[in-house]
């Protein structure tokens, strides 16, 4: 099995949160009590029960509305900074890479991990990702569906998306079909780029500035 | 063009195909009172001021007159452009004539054509009658200059251009231009009128039966297409039969006035058929207890009212006026999703009993100890029956494009749900049993039915195609009785074949089984140009993909558009889809007018069948935030349908007291009445609460600030929501004034705790007047903060 990747084309996305809900429902994780807070952005944030979410901002530019999505998660980074942080505790395994897909996998090995030194893993991480399930004390977040991955199957994300937004496959032709879509939007929005393309194995393509998106789009 | 549609929350799989139109290098827009998903992913978004979609699409209509944008030879050839209107009809200040303003309706012979000697329509193809239609046209949108709709639509005059520009380009044979609608052209007082303005704009540019083209009705899970066809709404029959009425005592009567008669030899005039169709249908009711002498079966159907009303908005008031005693509410939540709503869930208290079929308890299986009321008082008696749930059964769907679709059951049901087959045909069975045994008033509807013991969609199905009822040979093939009938042009009107719908037959066959069920996607090199997949499905009418084709090519037969060509004419035969009509074309003498199903085979730009007149015209909501307009002095459509009750209040023209325009809506993750979704906790987690969307700058105006609660009010009603302010929703300026409008949706209610409460509380028993489809979309309220919720937590 080659090196995995996921492509995200974020100019596609309606915002369906299809994969937010696939994702919980895969996993079996349990739903947390959200309020209407005046923005569809629910939960708010990612968190020990939320591996995926969809995130919503809003801007009037020249007096034309912006309305972006950003369905958020894990970028499984070449070379994580969650797991240097990890491996450097003393307690190894914690944090591995899948050898086959490249996936970032938090292991129960996490549990050893104290309070102090998860908060400095997620302190380490540019997309702020990493979660702790304080009643385990273990460490969770997107696992690349590594149980579908490894059975042929697409990640759940991927297979819920109705409209080509969420992709998934090989490295090498993600990043083929990322700079495909880049070059295509720049005609239309000059700002158009990818995310960290280098660096991370989950790549964006936005048609405008990152902070537009969120806080922690970029690296 | 996306015009009344959210398509990107509500159709997102069809909306895949949109995308990749864009990425083809379509140009899509979007014109809807607010900035949704679906005009995130547009190229551009115009707000429009609800309620008033037909001074923009009139403005359109003018612009592509004024420019000659239009499509000359398709409209001179399969339009009605040319037919002569008769002396009769005028058009005075919003009222056309034969306007009877005691009754609020019209009388239609005074919109007829102009005929000669034999009953054929005068034309004129100069088009410079000054009563032939396209002149008529002209000078009824003449008034709906770029000022005038700009002032009353709340569009700035280049963004209207900016559509008008960009739309009709699509006016050139070789390109094609589509508009997608849904509820929110349809959910008006003129609700059928929206569509009809989008229909002569579509044959003004040639854009009807084209690939690319059409006027797209979004049907979605709800099954919009599939109930329509089978006739859940009362006014027709399956197949598209109307209701008959009580002034129609026998088959014969109602035949000879619902089946039209062209003198015209070159009008196929497919509704001659209806009676072969008709009777297959009675046959198939009743079986071998319908038969010639008996009219087969017809004084066993029950007889509507002439002009009587049952819809749901009629159907409450008469509930809320004691007229009705017990009923069965299957698949829906009225508590929730009919307009007025307190008056519907007052009036459900009327009832002495209730049977509701459900997944969920929902608020109308629980109205009786809704908050507020005890339920000491309320007398109804409510059975509520489990239902289950789609993928716990199999069954059909038809979608958007007419495709029936089999889905097969993915899990048993749980617990005792039930489909809804199987709980009817138990409940009747019982029912019917007791009429054999115990007699009855009038049985013979009940016990003459040709009935199943026990229910089986694919045998539904079979019978919905349906059989010869005895041996019959057509060609060189003998059909045995009860063999599939291969197709619709071989049913009778002499009880020798039965089927529970003309327009499905030909989908399930002895020759090649239930087409439903394919999933073959094999097709031509002309097919796949246009993405026309004919082994995928099947499609009513006879695998027809593309209705109305004929209009897709010249007189030869050659496609307008070669490159993305329909069907041709290869010199013997058609090629591509099915032709609409397999007659050689149209110079060989042969043929015939395109429009099939019309009597005089022309599509209508002037469309004499519509209750409120011939062109669609400018009427303001029945609430409205203005106290004129500039089209004329008739404010309203002066044929809308009112309930009439203490309970059904109405704002007045710009009242003060509720200045704010509302419109309600659905979203992506909560469907309907929200019965199901609220039920499921992953969809209430990513929508948990009643919100009310709103610009910042009412926000300011009344003092709210994101996440506020506040209270809405109209005439009507009070419903708490959450503020959601944002730039997404705009103020318009309207008549040299700022109208603010408010948008919310409608699944929140209250068996889920601390989510809110119905917004139909706020929404008025107004119809369209051909279709009694509710006026979901505008009405008047006005808005405040509040400090205490009762129905938020």
């Amino acid at each position: 099995m080659s090196k995995k990747a996921f492509f995200i084309d974020t100019t596609r996305c309606t915002a369906c949160r299809g994969c937010q809900v696939a994702c919980k429902e895969w996993k079996g994780l349990p739903v947390e009590k959200t309020f209407q807070r005046g923005t569809h952005q629910n939960p708010p944030d990612i968190s020990a029960t939320t591996f995926k979410l969809v995130r919503f901002t809003e801007h009037l530019v020249d007096g034309e509305v912006k309305w972006y999505y950003l369905p958020d998660q894990c970028r499984h980074c070449v070379d994580p900074p969650c797991k240097a942080i990890a491996d450097a505790t003393g307690i190894r395994g914690a944090i591995v890479v899948d050898p086959d897909t490249g996936a970032i996998i938090y292991t129960s090995r996490s549990k050893k991990l104290t309070k102090e030194q998860f908060e400095k893993i997620r302190d380490s991480c540019p997309y702020d990702i990493p979660r702790r399930d304080e009643e385990a004390g273990l460490m969770v977040k997107c696992d690349m569906c590594i149980d579908r991955v490894k059975n042929n199957l697409l990640p759940m994300c991927v297979k819920t998306c109705p409209t080509g937004a969420m992709n998934f496959g090989d490295e090498k032709e993600m990043k083929r079909l990322a700079a495909k879509r880049l070059n295509r939007l720049r005609a239309k929005r000059p700002r158009a780029k990818l995310t960290d393309p280098y660096d991370v194995n989950v790549i964006y393509l936005l048609e405008d500035d990152e902070e537009m998106y969120s806080t922690f789009a970029k690296w | 063009m996306i015009m009344g549609s959210n398509a990107a929350e509500h159709h997102p799989i069809a909306f895949k195909w949109v995308l990749r139109a864009k990425d083809r290098g379509a140009v899509v827009m979007h014109i809807d009172p607010k900035f949704s998903r679906t005009s995130a992913r547009c190229d551009f978004h115009v707000p429009l001021r609800s309620g008033t979609d037909i001074a923009f699409m009139g403005g359109m209509i003018n612009y592509i007159l004024e420019n000659k944008k239009y499509f000359k030879q398709y409209v001179l050839d399969y339009t009605n452009a040319a037919f002569i209107v008769g002396r009769r009809f005028d058009f005075k200040d919003g009222l056309f004539s034969g306007y009877n303003p005691e009754k609020g309706t019209y009388d239609k012979s005074a919109w007829d054509f102009e005929h000669d000697a034999g009953g054929t329509p005068l034309k004129d193809a100069t088009l410079t009658h000054e009563r032939c239609v396209f002149q008529l046209l002209k000078k009824h949108y003449s008034r709906y200059s770029l000022p005038q709709v700009s002032d009353i639509t709340g569009v700035s005059k280049e963004d209207l251009l900016k559509v008008y520009k960009a739309y009709t380009v699509t006016g050139r044979p070789d390109q094609a231009g589509t508009i997608m609608y849904a509820l929110g052209w349809t959910q008006h007082s003129v609700g059928v009128q929206n569509i009809r303005s989008g229909a002569i704009v579509q044959l003004l540019l040639g854009n009807i039966g084209v690939a690319g083209g059409g006027i797209n009705a979004l049907r979605g899970e709800p099954n919009v297409q599939g109930s329509t066809d089978h006739c859940i709404l009362y006014h027709i029959l399956p197949g598209y039969h109307p209701m008959p009425t009580a002034n129609l005592a026998t088959l014969e009567a109602y035949l000879k006035a619902n089946t039209p008669v062209s003198a015209d030899p070159t009008s196929a005039n497919w509704w001659q058929h209806r009676p072969k169709y008709m009777v297959s249908l009675l046959k198939g009711w009743f079986g071998d207890n319908a038969t010639k002498e008996n009219g087969f079966g017809y004084s066993w159907l029950p007889k509507a009212d002439t002009g009587g009303d049952y819809s749901y908005i009629f159907l409450f008031d008469r509930m809320f006026k004691n007229q009705i005693k017990g009923g069965f509410i299957f698949g829906t939540n009225p508590a929730m999703s009919v307009p007025n709503t307190n008056k519907v869930r007052s009036a459900m208290d009327n009832l002495d009993w209730l049977v509701v079929g459900e997944l969920h308890h929902t608020e109308t299986s629980d109205n009786w100890h809704r908050p507020g009321v005890d339920p000491r008082k309320i007398k109804t008696e409510v059975f509520l029956l489990p239902s289950c749930q789609r993928a716990e059964k199999a069954g059909s769907i038809s979608n958007s494009g007419r495709w029936q679709l089999w889905h097969y059951k993915a899990v048993e049901p749980m617990g005792d749900s039930k489909s809804m087959g199987d709980t009817y045909v138990a409940i009747f069975n019982r029912v019917r049993n007791l009429y054999k045994k115990e007699g009855g008033a009038f049985p013979e509807p009940i016990v003459n039915l040709d009935f199943p013991e026990i229910y089986d969609a694919l045998n539904v199905a079979r019978r919905i195609n349906g059989v010869f009822t005895a041996d019959t040979t057509i060609g060189d093939r003998t059909y045995k009785k009860g063999d599939q009938v291969p197709s619709f042009t071989v049913l009778k009107d002499d009880g020798s074949t039965v089927s529970l719908n003309w327009l499905y037959c030909g989908g399930f066959t002895e020759e090649d089984g239930f087409k439903a069920m394919r999933r073959d996607l094999s097709q031509t090199p002309m097919q796949q140009k246009i993405g026309l997949f004919p082994n995928f499905a099947w499609c009513w009418p006879v695998n027809r993909r593309i209705l109305y084709n004929r209009a897709s090519v010249d007189k030869n037969g050659a496609p307008w558009a070669p490159e993305k060509a329909v069907i041709k004419w290869n010199g013997s035969a058609w090629e591509g889809d099915v032709p609409d009509g397999g007659w050689p074309p149209d110079a060989s003498g042969k043929g015939r007018y395109a429009f099939i199903m019309t009597k005089e085979g022309h599509a209508q730009l002037f469309g004499p069948g519509r209750a409120e007149g011939p062109f669609p015209e400018h009427y303001e909501p029945a609430e409205t935030p203005v106290a004129s307009h500039p089209f004329s002095k008739q404010m309203h459509n002066p044929c809308m349908k009112l309930a009439k009750s203490e309970a059904d209040l109405l704002a007045a023209n710009a009242d003060p007291r509720f200045p704010i325009v509302l419109t309600t809506y659905s979203m992506t993750e909560h469907w309907c009445g929200g019965g199901e979704t609220r039920n499921t906790p992953v969809l209430l987690e990513a929508e948990p609460q009643l919100y009310v969307e709103m610009s910042p700058q009412l926000a300011r105006e009344k003092g709210i600030s994101n996440g506020d609660k506040v209270l809405l009010e109209s005439i009507r009603g009070a419903v708490e929501a959450v503020a959601m302010v944002t730039v997404r929703i705009r103020p318009f300026m309207v008549q040299g004034k700022t109208v603010h409008l408010v948008g919310m949706p409608f699944c929140f209610g209250w068996t889920t705790p601390g989510c809110g409460d119905a917004t139909n509380r706020l929404t008025p028993s107004v119809g369209d007047p051909n279709t009694t489809i509710p006026e979901f979309k505008a009405s008047l309220v006005n808005i405040r903060k509040i400090t205490t919720a009762k129905e938020l937590a």
